[in-house]
């Protein structure tokens, strides 16, 4: 090939003389600028390289000492440090006594607020509505462990049903399939519904009655308004952790299906515990 | 025949057309057809999984649909099979011509590069799709599909750099420097990274030999490298062979070509650490992994130059022909994002950016701007040459394509910019009384709206392609388009002076 150096009339610059398939190049020096500003983030490495560690030696820092985690220290205990003393404060009272004083009962919704949302809300839902399929909802007064400041401290602490907690709460309601025939079921769900007047069958609820006098009233209490005490959910009203219609009342007492809930006093510190109990009785029905 | 017509047409040199007969062109054009094919298919993997994160009701409840496997499916199809594709086809086509050599190997280690690439995809992705999985980020194949790829990716070096020694030209051309450094390194990064102790024999479970921040590390040297050597440097060879033809034009600084290829990949090969800032790495490699960083910008830069001035002279050609608009507006995306990469590698930019819908954003306008972009532009230029044809079957259409997918990723890209800096000002927003302002899941309440839009600007970039699909089709098709002895484009290098021309 050709190695002729010649002149492009568009630009006025000389090609370098190789080709290849047709293709030249222009012997253009480099731009200016682009060097200079080449150069530019050279020098801008050099320093800060020289200003921050960037030598694989223990020890050996930059010349402005700085080191990522010593960097961040100081600011995550600064951070604490603001907090501490309405933290101290509120570690030291209950959370009925943190309600009462409005400052703390402030300091405290903001915090149960977060915690809540980051911790809470996957089960419970963001606004603490719950969730079909055995969430409870946290926004109203029907309360299957009690309500009170300290119950729903208690139940926060120590959680429901699990294994990683003795104190957690705990609740068993046996499985009926192998204790009552189908028909028996029957006459309990609509004698169930009845309750809350949702019954369509009178003479079924009559039948339904003697057998949840008998099996279930120990728990769900003879009128079936519950009992927080042994975690026996009210039955008379509308609210239905697994469905309100009868067959899955029917499957509820055939099979029931429980909630679990963590413990979670070792997940959070006590004062965010309290917080987040002022701040679930605080979501709407909070009983004293 | 044909060949000798076209060949003939791209170079002054009359005793090229004899050698033309001679050049591999089968596989080059089974690469071309699977570069548009993988490409549909990743663009569609795209939206789909851009849907399921706006709308997550579309992972079907179903193990092989959900989101944490469609992902790499979506990502190895669009960087592997739609880029790789793209890559090895054009170097397999540039390194012919512009060595005036025979692939080495012949027609069989064109075709043997080809299915075992083919293999080496269906293999990856059937797996990510069943569960199966090293868990490294664009390196997921486990084990026997990595030995596989490795064996055909030696086949490949032997076969571009044979047919560079072959060469009868005196000189290497920069497009073929920018290839070798890509398929060089990419063989250093995929070892380097891939390596693995299967648990038996059987089985197709491996362990990663590097351990803890070790291996964070070096996933994150390939991770950097593969966007540094196979997303760059392989699609500016691309750059240095189609955008000169496309406007009949010399390059415009060879010195420039020298000084940033040698800055580009002496640097890139350290900036992996910026992945990893604010985190267990020590802070000394993350101080380097900034700085050289910082320093690629220029020789990032270089390329766009030379891509863009280029076309000095033949600014007129952005009207008239479209493929070259997309070439063209590919290097302005180059530019762009090597300028943003930069900027968020500063370790006080990053700790906003990490691990926000930013990435994504950045990531986004070097995949589909930079990189599909100057695919889209050699495919609208190698389809006719390789099929015998005087032009595309419609130019009305690439125009179509090039207005639609543009749209397409300035929806995206701002979408992310929204969402990903949103995302991040949420993460550090404190209250007055020291608490968290958001929750995680806020933070993901409030970017709902942005994915919505994120998937149209895909569903808009996989129309295109669409229409390039049906307009190449076409094509290849059309009879009336075969190409007689007339040559498509006018003889290379109208600038050159009449004295020159002569000669």
């Amino acid at each position: 090939m050709p190695t002729k150096v010649e002149k492009d009339h568009l630009t006025g610059t000389d090609t370098t003389g190789h080709e290849w398939d047709g293709l030249r190049e222009l012997n253009t020096p480099l731009p200016k600028w682009w060097l200079y500003v080449f150069y530019a983030t050279i020098a801008f490495s050099a320093v800060w390289m020289i200003v921050y560690p960037s030598l694989p030696i223990w020890g050996v820092r930059g010349t402005s000492g700085w080191v990522a985690r010593e960097a961040l220290a100081p600011q995550l205990e600064a951070q604490r440090a603001r907090q501490e003393p309405m933290l101290a404060r509120i570690r030291a009272l209950t959370p009925a006594q943190v309600a009462a004083d409005p400052e703390l009962r402030a300091f405290a919704l903001a915090g149960g607020r977060i915690a809540f949302a980051n911790n809470c809300a996957a089960c419970h839902g963001a606004g603490g509505q719950g969730a079909v399929g055995g969430f409870p909802s946290l926004a109203d007064d029907e309360w299957i462990w009690g309500g009170s400041f300290d119950a729903i401290q208690h139940t926060i602490r120590h959680g429901i049903r699990n294994a990683e907690d003795d104190d957690a709460r705990t609740s068993q309601m046996p499985a009926y399939a192998a204790m009552l025939t189908p028909a028996q079921i029957g006459d309990v769900a609509e004698y169930v519904l009845s309750l809350s007047n949702r019954g369509t069958d009178a003479a079924a609820a009559g039948r339904g009655r003697e057998t949840f006098n008998e099996q279930c009233a120990a728990c769900h209490a003879p009128n079936g308004h519950g009992v927080p005490e042994q975690g026996g959910p009210n039955l008379a009203d509308q609210i239905w952790l697994y469905g309100g219609d009868k067959a899955s009342v029917m499957r509820q007492v055939a099979n029931p299906r429980m909630g679990v809930m963590p413990a979670w006093a070792g997940r959070l510190d006590p004062a965010t515990i309290t917080m987040l109990a002022v701040f679930v009785h605080a979501l709407g029905g909070g009983e004293q | 025949m044909a060949a000798e017509g076209t060949v003939a047409a791209l170079s002054p040199a009359a005793t090229m057309a004899v050698r033309a007969e001679g050049y591999v062109e089968g596989p080059v054009k089974a690469f071309a057809i699977a570069t548009v094919f993988w490409g549909v298919v990743g663009f569609l993997m795209g939206v789909l999984i851009a849907s399921q994160l706006a709308w997550p009701l579309l992972n079907l409840d179903l193990e092989w649909t959900t989101f944490g496997r469609l992902r790499p499916v979506h990502t190895s199809a669009v960087i592997f099979a739609f880029g790789g594709n793209a890559l090895i086809g054009t170097s397999l086509f540039v390194v012919q011509r512009t060595c005036r050599a025979r692939l080495f190997g012949g027609e069989d280690m064109g075709w043997f590069l080809f299915w075992g690439y083919q293999f080496f995809i269906v293999t990856a992705a059937l797996g990510y799709v069943l569960g199966v999985t090293q868990g490294k980020e664009y390196a997921e194949p486990e084990w026997y599909v990595d030995l596989w790829l490795t064996v055909v990716w030696v086949a490949y070096l032997i076969a571009f750099g044979g047919t560079l020694i072959r060469r009868e030209e005196p000189h290497i051309y920069v497009a073929n420097w920018f290839y070798l450094a890509f398929i060089i390194t990419i063989a250093m990064l995929h070892i380097g990274n891939n390596a693995a102790l299967p648990v038996g024999a059987g089985g197709g479970k491996s362990y990663i030999v590097w351990s803890g921040v070790q291996d964070a590390m070096i996933q994150w040297w390939y991770g950097h490298n593969a966007v540094g050597f196979f997303l760059t440097a392989g699609f500016l060879g691309m750059m240095y062979y189609f955008i000169p033809k496309q406007a009949d034009r010399p390059v415009y600084s060879y010195r420039l070509s020298i000084v940033h290829f040698w800055t580009l990949i002496f640097l890139y090969i350290w900036a992996g650490p910026h992945h990893l800032h604010y985190t267990a790495l020590p802070d000394w490699a993350q101080t380097l992994g900034m700085v050289f960083s910082v320093m690629l910008w220029m020789p990032s830069w270089g390329g766009m130059i030379n891509g863009l001035m280029t076309l000095s002279g033949a600014w007129d050609k952005l009207r008239t022909d479209p493929a070259l608009r997309f070439s063209v507006t590919a290097v302005g995306f180059y530019g762009m994002s090597t300028f943003e990469g930069p900027v968020m590698s500063i370790k006080a930019v990053n700790g906003l950016s990490h691990y926000t819908d930013w990435t994504i954003g950045h990531v986004h306008s070097g995949a589909m701007g930079w990189v599909g972009f100057i695919s889209f532009g050699a495919i609208y230029y190698l389809f006719p040459v390789l099929w015998r044809k005087r032009g595309l079957y419609s130019e009305k259409l690439v125009s179509w394509h090039f207005w639609i997918a543009t749209l397409g990723i300035v929806l995206y890209i701002t979408a992310m910019w929204v969402s990903g800096i949103m995302q991040g000002l949420m993460w550090r927003a404190y209250d007055e009384l020291g608490f968290l302002q958001y929750s995680f899941i806020e933070t993901v309440a409030a970017m709902h709206p942005y994915y919505a839009i994120r998937t149209l600007g895909g569903v808009l970039y996989l129309s295109g392609a669409l229409i390039m699909a049906y307009n190449l089709w076409m094509t290849v098709r059309s009879e009336g388009l075969a190409e007689a002895a007339a040559p498509r484009r006018a003889p290379a290098f109208a600038g050159a002076t009449p004295a020159a021309a002569a000669e």
